[in-house]
């Protein structure tokens, strides 16, 4: 029986065993749907083993969006048991774990995954690639985040959540102060997802550097693509310091070593120093992509070119390289002499240079353009005044002596979400709702889409803008309860009630894709938004090799020329195109290291070595594989072009 | 589109007069340093409401002249690259901000790590201020006692806290006096304040420490330096001493109430500072040395 | 599959520049994650509680065996890649062959230096100090245990294929990766060993 013991909740509530007979039915519901469906070999066949950067995005992006509503469920809980004084909705270790989970899953299986599943779709095809450099490796890199993400979820059912913050601060998050499993699972899901992230860094960086289409020189990709090449060298820069930390933090928790204890040499501020010398460059990460969207969609839909693009490179560049210079700045109150915090306080507060030249770059994009309201423009157009305000609260919290004031309250909470929430999710609202055409063929409703973008801003500033006024009157944030004597109450009341209102924008997002999805026309054309950068010079949606002829530029935005100026972009014939093979190798690794992880983290050492067995048996088989991939005949292509009634292309 | 703007401007009118009604306790400063605080929160803000505003104009104005509906069909908006003067001004423009706040910054900060200013002359009163979960205890070695989640502090004298903790990172955080230091298990952290009148305010962990970290909260007594001094000899009249038996079971898990004690509980179980700091490999000199250098 | 016979066989395809530009990005991963480890070294290189100091437990005959190993390892890798390039199929395997050995050997004496440690009571849990030590060395320890196996499985390839433009193209990064483990290894002698005993 002991060994089933540790598999039990800790802490149940009847919420969680509603959401166990809730999760048991909806996978019972999933598998029976799909073998009455028949759907198991199309399921395999065109999804789990392909190597496609395009569904290998798709599967990104709806992975993304599930743990968003998992995720935000954390949020509405939160915002619920604080709606009011001394409410009694949740207990003090369930409001923990739900604000630790709903940390990690919007940063790590709900941001991340977002981003780079729109970075998988567009950055090929904005180069003019037929691929990523190495597709095999982008299966394994999407099954690791995958099975991670898995993992992580798979703590609220066995074992136990996490409950020491996504910052996870040692000696908090030690046996000691949290002795359920919980912050194994931290560990090794943010482990696996990690590796996965970091061989995406790898496979972008040569991607970019290596696969563009020929003419386009590094000063001639679309922004995006710059953007997204930046993201991948703070990747490949900044993760293996977390797999360090969490090597660390592993060994701590389940071999007794003493890195983050306060006995035998131990030092528990370590934690804290790498856990930000990579959670700072995570959020640079994060942002610079969604600059990259921002760029396309204002350039677009201003119809105009985007306004000081050197400007705008250089100053992604920057804040690259700054992303790795202000970690410290995440605890100015952890006793350095004044002269640290000084330096660390200028440098963060420096960002604010770049940052600010990409602000008005955009406005003068706009200025003496053609301005459309989309619904992507809409989400760009609140994302400026929206981030303005982020990112001047950013300096605010940069000026150390002032943010030993808001250190761990309210303001901060709200500062990073108004960046987060305007800065990231909606410019991934923005390129999906922007590039969705691209995906499936046909738009999103534009109504729809209106009325869930007015939704979530408003429901964004009256659940944010409270909170900078509660942190200043005193309220420390993590806190699941407060008295009535406080006066946080009726704030905190206001942003319950925006919560709910982003909570409906995202169902409306959903019903969006449902009601487009039965109801909008099949035939938008190549170009339904008037476009300019390459990726919209192929067929809506896009043709497995992606072009038929590799495409030649002179500039960024390659569509543009040949419409207005008349560039040629095609000029050769049909070739055969050679394509990589499918695989089911990567699957089956996720699987194994999902294995791996759910027995590391019960220590259960027979399944550890058996699933280490059978990851070196994968590698050993892709040594010895001979895969020569497969070719697309010429008269495939032809067949292919004329059903998209392009044949000149 | 009417309805959105009405909504808008109600949820910020509301915002205002919620706000509108008693001062935010980190606005409404009581002590020297606190107030250092309060006014480079009111200079950035101030800073930063001139860019918000020349963004939102820049935003309106452009929104306004430049959307598709107001233009003819035939209008082809320019190919303009960029121009080196305006983007000088975008590139200056920021820079000479962050130079101006940066020289705010750094001043602010050196100035509420010291002793706050025209209190320089007088002797600080040293009180070790130590967490465990969930509560905080406070010894005063000068006057030989000891409380539990309760700090009396004389008026117009600069106080010297001395923080550490019994387990989690925590941060001691009394709004109204001055902001937030963390208190860790292998060294002591040193926050200056001073309070300029009588009063009760409002103290607290504010880093999350687990399950209790909600209520782990204290109160700060601030009396006259002639109150105080009764204060003190109050406990030495009333209270009992603290023993060693007694301050372990103070620190086991969980909520207490106030708790005043004669000595402290620095004579068995001290501070990890000099020969007993976490880093316990050298002699108290180098300990010195090591609280120096920033933790990285 | 086209062939450019301007570039040494290595780099002969499209797939195989791409694999070797990946590789040098996968190295400057690598550098991070064991600058990240010497970095916490040098934080706890002091922290030893109530354990021993590097002073105490290190011995400089392992170590100099260790480093001499790794380096003709490096000389051996060398080696065989030349024979590639001027297509000597059998000097290759034997040089490959030499390496893998010396790699061997390496481990060898890495683990009577871990079981010294152990004896004289230094392990993982000791201190932070220790710890650091060993996680640090033994992060090394494991890279070259699967550059052992990597490099096995490339020799049977090359012994059952012969030399394609896909063999010579990972014995090249195999290279590589066994270059950049000697380097490592330099910096662990330098900073860890001669920084420990001086």
């Amino acid at each position: 029986m002991e060994f089933f013991e540790r598999f039990a909740i800790p802490h149940p509530s009847p919420l969680i065993y509603a959401s166990m007979v809730a999760i048991g039915l909806v996978s019972i519901a999933i598998i029976v749907g799909i073998t009455y469906f028949k759907k198991w070999g199309y399921l395999w066949n065109e999804w789990l083993t392909t190597v496609d950067h395009k569904k290998i995005g798709i599967m990104y992006i709806i992975s993304a969006l599930l743990m968003l509503f998992r995720g935000g469920a954390d949020a509405i809980m939160m915002r619920l048991q604080t709606a009011v004084p001394e409410n009694s909705f949740l207990d003090a270790q369930h409001y923990n774990e739900v604000f630790t989970t709903h940390g990690v899953v919007m940063i790590m299986f709900m941001a991340m995954p977002f981003i780079i599943g729109l970075m998988n779709f567009i950055v090929p095809l904005q180069i003019g690639a037929r691929d990523v450099a190495f597709p095999r490796l982008n299966a394994i890199s999407f099954w690791l985040f995958f099975f991670g993400a898995m993992l992580f979820n798979l703590s609220f059912v066995v074992g136990g959540s996490p409950d020491a913050g996504w910052t996870n601060y040692y000696p908090l998050a030690s046996n000691e102060f949290s002795p359920s499993v919980g912050v194994n699972y931290y560990n090794w899901a943010l482990q696996i997802s990690g590796i996965g992230t970091l061989m995406t860094g790898i496979n972008f960086i040569a991607t970019i550097l290596k696969m563009r289409a020929p003419g386009m020189k590094l000063m001639k990709m679309p922004m995006f693509t710059w953007a997204s090449l930046l993201t991948n060298v703070i990747i490949v820069f900044a993760f293996p310091v977390l797999t360090i930390a969490l090597v660390m933090g592993t060994f701590d928790r389940q071999f007794g070593t003493h890195f983050f204890t306060s006995m035998n040499g131990g030092m528990d501020m370590m934690w804290a120093n790498l856990f930000w010398v990579w959670g700072h460059p995570e959020v640079y990460i994060l942002i610079l992509p969604a600059f990259g969207i921002y760029s396309e969609i204002i350039s677009t839909f201003s119809q105009r070119n985007l306004y000081g693009y050197k400007s705008m490179v250089w100053s992604m560049v920057l804040i690259s390289l700054f992303s790795f210079t202000v970690w410290l700045h995440h605890f100015f109150t952890m006793g350095q002499n004044a002269f640290t915090n000084s330096i660390f306080s200028i440098t963060t507060i420096a960002i604010a240079i770049p940052t600010g030249i990409k602000i008005f770059n955009w406005l003068l994009t706009m200025r003496k353009g053609k301005i459309r309201f989309t619904v992507p423009m809409l989400y760009s157009i609140a994302f400026i005044p929206l981030f303005t305000i982020g990112g001047a609260t950013g300096v605010m919290l940069g000026m150390a002596s002032a943010d030993y004031q808001y250190h761990n309250t309210m303001f901060l909470v709200a500062h990073f979400h108004n960046v987060i929430i305007p800065g990231v999710v909606f410019a991934v609202l923005a390129g999906f709702t922007y590039w969705w055409p691209k995906m499936f063929g046909f738009m999103l409703n534009e109504k729809i889409g209106k009325w869930a973008f007015w939704f979530l801003s408003i429901g964004f500033c009256l659940a944010f803008f409270p909170m900078y006024i509660t942190g200043l009157n005193g309220q420390a944030r993590r806190m699941y309860t407060y008295s009535e004597a406080t006066g946080f109450g009726p704030l905190n009341l206001l942003s319950f009630f925006g919560a709910g209102l982003m909570a409906i924008a995202f169902v409306l997002i959903v019903y969006n894709v449902y009601y487009s999805f039965r109801h909008s026309p099949r035939n938008v054309g190549d170009d339904p938004w008037n476009a300019r950068s390459l990726e919209w010079a192929t067929h809506n949606p896009v043709p497995e090799y992606n072009f038929a002829v590799a495409p030649e530029v002179k500039s960024s935005e390659a569509l543009w020329d040949q419409k207005k100026h008349g560039h040629k972009l095609f000029n050769k014939e049909y070739e055969e195109i050679h394509m990589p093979n499918k695989s089911g190798v990567p699957f089956i690794m996720g699987v194994l290291f999902f294995i791996f992880g759910f027995s590391f983290i019960f220590a259960i050492w027979l399944g550890v070595i058996l699933s280490a067995i059978g990851i070196f048996a994968c590698m050993i088989y892709r040594t010895f594989e001979q895969d020569h991939g497969f070719h697309i005949s010429v008269k495939e292509i032809k067949e292919t072009e004329e059903k998209f009634g392009g044949a000149d292309k | 589109m009417k309805l959105k703007w009405a909504l808008l401007s109600l949820v910020f009118t509301m915002a205002l007069v919620l706000t509108g009604c008693e001062p935010l306790l980190v606005l409404n400063p009581q002590g020297p340093q606190a107030e250092t605080q309060a006014n480079v929160i009111w200079i950035s803000i101030a800073t930063m409401a001139i860019i918000l505003i020349i963004v939102l104009a820049i935003l309106i104005t452009v929104l306004v002249k430049y959307r598709a509906s107001k233009q003819s069909d035939d209008y082809e908006p320019p190919h303009i690259k960029g121009n080196p003067i305006v983007e000088g001004i975008i590139v200056g423009f920021p820079i000479l901000i962050i130079i101006f706040l940066g020289i705010v910054s750094v001043n602010s900060v050196y100035k509420v790590e010291a002793t706050p200013e025209g209190y320089e002359d007088q002797e600080p009163l040293v009180i070790y201020a130590s967490s465990s979960n969930w509560k905080w205890h406070f010894s005063y070695p000068e006057e030989d006692i000891e409380t539990v989640n309760a700090v009396f502090i004389p008026e117009d004298r600069p106080i010297e806290f001395k923080l550490y903790s019994y387990g989690p990172i925590t941060s001691f955080w009394i709004p109204q006096l001055a902001g937030q230091k963390y208190a860790m298990a292998d060294m002591v952290t040193t926050l200056h304040l001073a309070a300029d009148q009588p009063g009760d305010y409002m103290g607290r962990n504010a880093n999350f420490s687990g399950e209790g970290f909600a209520e782990n909260i204290f109160d700060v007594t601030v009396l006259t330096q002639k109150d105080f001094d009764k204060w003190v000899d109050d406990i030495h009249n009333t209270a009992e001493p603290i023993t060693e038996k007694e301050f372990n079971k103070l620190l086991e898990p969980g909520h207490l109430g106030k708790l005043f004690y004669t000595g402290t509980h620095l004579d068995f179980s001290p501070a990890p500072e000099g020969e007993h700091a976490g880093h316990n490999h050298g002699d108290a000199s180098e300990h010195e040395d090591h609280l120096e250098h920033s933790h990285h | 599959m086209k062939l450019d016979h301007s570039q040494p066989l290595e780099y002969s395809t499209d797939q195989n520049r791409l694999n070797i530009l990946g590789f040098w990005i996968f190295l400057g991963a690598e550098i991070m994650l064991f600058a990240t480890l010497f970095t916490s070294y040098f934080v706890y290189e002091d922290r030893i509680g109530s354990g021993p100091s590097g002073a105490d437990i290190f011995e400089i005959t392992p170590v100099l065996i260790e480093t001499i190993i790794l380096l003709t390892s490096s000389f051996t890798i060398g080696l065989a890649i030349h024979a590639m390039r001027i297509n000597r199929t059998k000097a290759m395997t034997v040089f490959l062959g030499i390496t893998l050995l010396l790699g061997a050997a390496f481990l060898a004496t890495e683990i009577y230096e871990f079981n010294h440690y152990y004896h004289i009571g230094a392990t993982l849990q000791t201190s932070g100090f220790t710890g650091i030590l060993l996680t640090t060395l033994g992060t090394h320890g494991a890279h070259v245990t699967l550059g052992l196996f990597w490099g096995a499985m490339i020799l049977i390839q090359i012994m059952k294929r012969g030399l394609t433009p896909q063999i010579a193209n990972k014995s090249f990064i195999f290279s590589l990766y066994w270059h950049f483990l000697d380097v490592v290894w330099i910096f662990i002698f330098s900073f860890i060993y001669l920084k420990g005993m001086m």
